[in-house]
């Protein structure tokens, strides 16, 4: 049985078109469509249930040291209320998943793809080590997500906290609209944005709250198809798509977040192994050249030869181009390379460029 | 959803309307909404000659490519510009500016053996 998020009654209030995602009845997309949604984010400001997203809790003694085990990035490197973009590996170097880590005075909240939850938490529990304490807080959270240039408007209404001091990637806990959060200023769009993790039974109020805060910002809910296509718009990977078990965070651009000199870590060694022997394919970013919709699986050809194939694709509103993610072989994955993308039988013309496609995001 | 009485449909999802000798065609409500925000159109051009069923191009949509297919035999007379420079007009108005083709028709009667505003209900009723 499908779950639904304390938000699903509104969604269908509101004209939401929906779809079964990792489990759960998701808005897909409103009335005005996920073009309009898109340009609503990168313009003022959207308002998301991403309820689906899990949550792990890990408190004790050894939590510090066991997440730095299970996960690629620094944890000891965070401060209080820190937040951290990383990812868990296996041994061979792929990737279980990718995550955000917050560090909280008493815990620390993990915050997974809801397609992975039930995985990553066996996962988690299989590599236990030391004094922890491990729960999957999932099905008891309500998480919204406040995305756009005007945010931080909507959301400095319905708290006491000053915001501006506020900087990207850190979090608190406090009040929203009365509601006890844990606040955020992070997202996956690329514009300035909040997330927050209330309890279930509050989560309704705080989605009416918000909307009723940024009526005069123009703020309208935003449905998973545009969050889709605003993390494409920046590369930002979706875990299914652009990594996988099969794919490692150094072939997916993810270096940035793997501390290789850090003490042990599940995978380091594969991933040490690697980076020595040289990275064979890099996930890249291409616009088509010619008029086509690249889509996941497709194959991607220089010189008669398959060198590669796509992960994500779309069309993108924000640069008004068709554009893609996908593994190519080395070193045919430089910016600038011309390449073939076979869209069902025609091989369309594509040019690999630098990221990120929208180049005007409001982040900070 | 939306299936105007005065139509006929196809099991493809799209909808005729005839007026005389002509047919036009487009996508229904339920297709539009399924493929979600529509991209683009490649059509074959005017002057193009099929026979029912035959494809005559396709529609890229965020969710889906699907080929289109003649739901009458005919000759294209006129594509709808209007969604070649602007589809979107066809997940917004799929029945009224959203047409796609224009078609002068082989034999009227395969218009009459198109499927009815009351069994296409039940079909997309069956498929969602």
């Amino acid at each position: 049985m499908s779950k639904k998020t304390a938000i699903y009654d509104e969604h269908i209030k509101l004209g939401a078109k929906i779809v079964e995602f990792a489990g759960f009845l998701m808005p897909i997309q409103y009335k005005d469509g996920i073009f309009s949604e898109v340009k609503r984010v990168r313009q003022t400001v959207g308002l998301f249930d991403v309820s689906h997203m899990g949550e792990v809790v890990i408190k004790g003694k050894d939590a510090l040291a066991f997440i730095n085990y299970i996960t690629i990035n620094d944890v000891s490197q965070l401060d209080e209320y820190q937040v951290q973009y990383s990812a868990m590996c296996y041994e061979d170097g792929a990737i279980v998943d990718d995550l955000l880590v917050y560090r909280l005075p008493d815990r620390y909240l993990l915050v997974v793809n809801a397609s992975n939850t039930d995985k990553d938490s066996e996962w988690i529990l299989k590599n236990k080590a030391g004094e922890v304490e491990i729960s999957n807080i999932s099905d008891s959270i309500t998480q919204l997500s406040v995305q756009g240039p005007v945010a931080e408007k909507v959301v400095q209404k319905l708290t006491d906290n000053e915001l501006s001091n506020m900087q990207f990637y850190w979090s608190t806990e406090t009040k929203v609209s009365g509601i006890e959060s844990i606040l955020s200023r992070t997202g996956y769009t690329g514009e300035d944005g909040f997330e927050m993790y209330a309890k279930y039974k509050d989560g309704l109020k705080l989605w009416n709250d918000i909307l009723n805060a940024g009526e005069e910002f123009d703020i309208e809910p935003v449905g998973l198809g545009a969050r889709d296509l605003l993390r494409l718009e920046m590369k930002y990977c979706l875990y299914g798509n652009d990594i996988n078990k099969s794919t490692t965070p150094l072939e997916a651009g993810l270096s940035w977040i793997t501390k290789l000199d850090k003490e042990n870590f599940i995978g380091k060694e594969a991933l040490l192994k690697q980076k020595e022997e040289g990275i064979k394919r890099r996930l890249v970013c291409f616009e088509m050249v010619e008029k086509g919709m690249p889509r996941h699986h497709y194959e991607i050809l220089k010189d008669g030869k398959k060198i590669g194939f796509v992960t994500s694709g779309n069309f993108s509103p924000s640069v008004n181009k068709f554009i893609g993610l996908g593994y190519i072989d080395v070193p045919f994955h430089k910016s600038g390379t011309d390449i073939l993308v076979d869209i069902r039988g025609e091989k369309k013309e594509a040019v690999v460029v630098k990221p990120p496609f929208y180049k005007n995001a409001s982040h900070k | 959803m939306n299936v105007p009485d005065n139509l006929r449909y196809t099991k493809d999802h799209e909808w005729v309307r005839v007026e005389g000798e002509f047919a036009f065609e487009g996508l229904t409500d339920y297709a539009q909404s399924q493929l979600a925000d529509i991209v683009t159109f490649e059509l074959k051009p005017v002057g193009s000659k099929f026979k029912k069923d035959e494809i005559f191009g396709s529609v890229e949509a965020v969710k889906a490519v699907v080929d289109l297919y003649m739901a009458v035999g005919g000759e294209i007379v006129e594509v709808n510009e209007k969604i070649m420079n602007t589809p979107d007009v066809v997940n917004k108005d799929p029945y009224g500016d959203g047409w796609i083709i224009k078609v002068k028709m082989n034999n009227a009667d395969e218009y009459n053996e198109l499927i009815t505003p009351e069994d296409y209900k039940k079909l997309i009723e069956e498929q969602s």
